[in-house]
C-alpha cells in the first residue's frame, strides 16, 4: 500500500501488476477450469462445457463409493488433525525451550518428512505397517498422516514460540505459577493462532494427501485422493471434476479462515471489540 | 546488621568459560534498599535471576531467613521480581495480570479483587483495570508491573533495570515513587541498574560489580567518599586519577611518589611501599589558588588553566599540569563577584589528604 508516486513508478506499477495478474492466472486457471467442468451438462469431459448442470455432483453424492470414500477422509483427517496438533505442539515447545543433549538431532529427525521425497516415507511406512498389519487399517491411515502432518504443526508452533518473549514465562514463574499453570495460563493462549492454524494446515494436508495413502490402502479402505486416482486411470468422466471443485473449495474456505483469524488476533487480539474497555 | 533477610554465599555462575558471577557474597538486611551497580555484563541481572531461581548457581548457597533456598523452583521462593521490559501478560487485562499471583495461591475471588483493588491505587492507576497492556503508556505498564510484583505482598522484591525504557523525566519521577513505595510497604529490595546517578538518588546500600566480582558494597556516601578500588572511584561520580609508587605508609596514611609530586592519601588497604598505586581525589574536593608554589609540598601540583566551564551554581576547570597530566576540578561559585580564573592562568592544586583515596591500581594487572 504505498503510494508511489506516478510520475516515476507509473510503468514499474503496469509491468508489475501485469506480472502478478500473469502469475495468477497461471496458478487459478487450471483450478478454474475444473471447476467450469464440473458444472458441464455434457456427458463426458469436453471443455468449454455445452450448459450448466449439476449432474456431476447429484452423481458423486448418489454414489456410495464416494460417499464411503468421504467418510473414510474426514475420519482419517479428524483424528489426524488432533493427534498431529497435540504432538506437533507439545514437540515445538520442547525444541524452543528444552536445553537437552540431541535438541538439534530430535527436530531435524521431526522436521524429516517435510523434506524426504514421500515415496520414500510411504515406502518405508508400508513395509513397517504390513509386518504390524496396519496396511488399510484406519489406524494405521491416522498413524501414518500423523507423521505426515506433525512437521507443518511443529514448525507453525515454533514460529510463534520464538516470537513469544521468554520474560512471560519467567514472570509467570515468580508470581507463583508452576511450569504446567505457566504454560497453560499464559503461553497456550497466546501461541493459539499458531496451534489453531497448524490445526487446519494438519487437515487440509491428511485430506490431500495421496502418494503415501495409496501404499497403505485397500479396496474397502478408499479415501477421496485414492478413489480418484483409481478413477482417473479408469474412466475418465466429470465425477472428477466435481469432486476436484468440493476439494478445492474445501482447502479455500479452510485456509480463508485461517488467515482470518491471523489478522484478527494480529491486529487486536482478544479484546478487539472495545479499545476502551470496561473499567472494572 | 540483625540478622539478614536475604543472603548469598559464595555464588557461582558461568556460561561455558564465562564467568558471570564469581564467589559473590552479600546480605540484605530487612526492610533495605540494596542497588547492583555496574556495567552491562558485569553479572547483576545474573545474580538477580539466580535470586528469583529462574538461573541455577553452579556453587554457593542463596538463603532467606537463614533458609537455604537455592533449589527451590521459582514459584515456591515468593520473591517479588519487576521484569526489565514488563512482561505484562498481552492477552490478560490489567486486573487479571495483577491478579494473577493471587489466584496461582488460591485467594478468594473477593479478596482478589479487593488486593486488585488496591494496588491500582497504590501505583496511581485506579480505574486503569479494564484496560490491556498495549492501551497503556511505558510509564503506566510499569506501574502495573509493579502493582502485580507487590501485590502478592513478597518479603523481597527483585527489580532489574526497571525504568531504563523510560525517558529521562519519566524515569525521575518513578524513582520517587518506587521510593516512595518502598517506605510505604517496608519491603526489601533489590534494584539492578547501571545508571550510578539512579543507585546513588534510592539505595540504601549500592554493590558495585565489575566482570562477575562485587568490587565494592556499602551505602552512596562510603562509595563516594571511600572507593575500595579504582573502578569504583571512576565508575561512580568523577575522579582525578594519579598513579605512582608508594613512598612510605603511616598512620593509615601513605604517599604516593607521582610525576616529581608527593601525594598523601588516605591508605584503604595497606599497601607496602614501592607497589604501585593510584590516588583518587574527587574534582570538587580540590581547591585552586592563583599562582605558583613552591615545590615539592604535598598534596599540591602546579599547571595552568586549559578549559574552562560556567555551571551556573559551580564552575569546573580542567588544569594541565607541568607534568602534563589533566586534572578536573569543580569550584562552587560564591558570591558571584569573583571572576574566577581565565583560561592559561598559572594555578596551584591542593587538597586534603584526608579527602583522597590511595587504591591498588588494578586497571594495570
Amino acid at each position: 500500500m504505498t503510494a508511489t508516486p506516478m510520475h516515476s513508478g507509473h510503468w514499474w506499477t503496469i509491468v508489475r501488476i501485469a506480472v502478478c495478474a500473469l502469475i495468477v492466472v497461471y496458478l487459478i486457471a487450471p483450478m478454474i477450469i475444473v471447476l467450469i467442468i464440473s458444472v458441464s451438462s455434457a456427458p463426458f469431459l469436453t471443455f468449454p462445457p455445452p450448459g450448466f448442470s449439476l449432474q456431476w455432483y447429484r452423481k458423486l453424492f448418489s454414489d456410495p463409493d464416494w460417499l464411503d470414500s468421504l467418510i473414510t477422509s474426514v475420519q482419517i483427517m479428524l483424528p489426524t488433525g488432533i493427534i498431529a496438533t497435540a504432538f506437533g505442539t507439545a514437540a515445538a515447545f520442547g525444541i524452543a525451550r528444552g536445553r537437552f543433549p540431541g535438541a538439534a538431532i530430535i527436530s531435524s529427525v521431526l522436521m524429516a518428512p517435510l523434506v524426504v521425497p514421500v515415496i520414500i516415507t510411504a515406502a518405508a511406512l508400508y513395509g513397517l505397517f504390513g509386518g504390524l498389519g496396519l496396511n488399510g487399517t484406519l489406524g494405521g491411515f491416522i498413524l501414518a498422516h500423523t507423521v505426515l502432518t506433525i512437521p507443518y504443526v511443529a514448525a507453525t508452533v515454533l514460529a510463534a514460540l520464538r516470537v513469544l518473549d521468554e520474560q512471560l514465562e519467567k514472570a509467570a514463574l515468580t508470581l507463583g505459577a508452576t511450569y504446567w499453570s505457566a504454560f497453560w495460563r499464559v503461553v497456550f493462549p497466546l501461541i493459539l493462532p499458531a496451534i489453531l492454524s497448524g490445526f487446519l494446515f494438519a487437515m487440509i494436508i491428511s485430506f490431500d494427501e495421496l502418494v503415501v495413502s495409496l501404499f497403505i490402502s485397500s479396496p474397502i479402505l478408499r479415501p477421496v485422493t485414492v478413489k480418484m486416482w483409481s478413477d482417473i486411470r479408469g474412466d475418465v468422466n466429470p465425477t472428477i471434476s466435481a469432486i476436484g471443485s468440493l476439494i478445492f473449495l474445501f482447502s479455500l474456505v479452510v485456509l480463508l479462515a485461517e488467515s482470518l483469524l491471523r489478522g484478527r488476533w494480529r491486529e487486536g487480539g482478544p479484546d478487539l471489540a472495545s479499545t476502551e474497555g470496561p473499567i472494572q | 546488621m540483625t540478622s539478614p533477610i536475604l543472603e548469598l554465599r559464595d555464588v557461582s555462575k558461568g556460561y561455558g568459560s564465562h564467568i558471570a558471577v564469581a564467589d559473590l557474597s552479600l546480605q540484605l538486611a530487612k526492610g533495605e534498599f540494596l542497588s547492583l551497580l555496574g556495567p552491562s555484563g558485569s553479572g547483576k541481572t545474573t545474580t538477580l535471576m539466580m535470586i528469583a531461581g529462574l538461573l541455577h548457581p553452579d556453587a554457593g548457597e542463596i538463603l532467606v531467613e537463614q533458609r537455604p533456598i537455592t533449589s527451590l523452583p521459582p514459584y515456591k521462593r515468593n520473591i517479588g521480581v519487576v521484569f526489565q521490559n514488563y512482561a505484562l501478560f498481552p492477552h490478560m487485562t490489567v486486573a487479571k495480570n495483577i491478579a494473577f499471583p493471587l489466584t496461582m495461591r488460591g485467594i478468594s475471588r473477593d479478596e482478589v479483587a479487593t488486593r486488585v483493588h488496591r494496588a491500582l491505587e497504590l501505583v496511581g492507576l485506579p480505574g486503569h483495570g479494564g484496560r490491556y497492556p498495549r492501551q497503556l503508556s511505558g510509564g503506566q505498564q510499569q506501574r502495573v508491573a509493579l502493582a502485580r510484583a507487590m501485590v502478592f505482598e513478597p518479603p523481597i522484591l527483585l527489580m532489574d533495570e526497571p525504568l531504563g525504557a523510560l525517558d529521562k523525566k519519566l524515569r525521575e519521577q518513578m524513582q520517587l515513587e518506587i521510593k516512595r513505595l518502598h517506605r510505604e510497604l517496608g519491603m526489601s529490595i533489590i534494584y539492578v541498574t547501571h545508571d550510578q546517578e539512579e543507585a546513588l538518588v534510592m539505595s540504601d546500600r549500592i554493590a558495585v560489580f565489575d566482570f562477575g566480582r562485587l568490587q565494592q558494597i556499602g551505602s552512596p556516601t562510603q562509595l563516594y567518599d571511600r572507593p575500595a578500588t579504582r573502578f569504583v572511584a571512576e565508575f561512580i561520580g568523577e575522579s582525578n586519577i594519579f598513579s605512582g609508587t608508594v613512598s612510605a605508609t603511616a598512620d593509615g596514611f601513605s604517599v604516593l611518589e607521582s610525576a616529581g609530586a608527593r601525594l598523601r592519601a588516605l591508605a584503604s588497604a595497606p599497601l607496602p611501599a614501592g607497589s604501585r598505586s593510584v590516588v583518587s581525589i574527587r574534582p570538587e574536593r580540590i581547591a585552586l589558588q592563583a599562582g605558583d608554589t613552591p615545590a615539592g609540598m604535598e598534596n599540591t601540583i602546579c599547571g595552568s588553566v586549559s578549559e574552562v566551564v560556567y555551571l551556573g551554581r559551580s564552575r569546573k576547570y580542567v588544569v594541565r599540569t607541568d607534568s602534563g597530566h589533566e586534572v578536573t576540578c569543580l569550584q562552587q561559585a560564591t558570591s558571584g563577584s569573583e571572576p574566577g580564573f581565565e583560561l592559561g592562568a598559572s594555578v596551584s592544586l591542593s587538597w586534603r589528604p584526608e579527602d583522597a583515596s590511595l587504591l591498588p591500581d588494578t586497571a594495570t594487572n
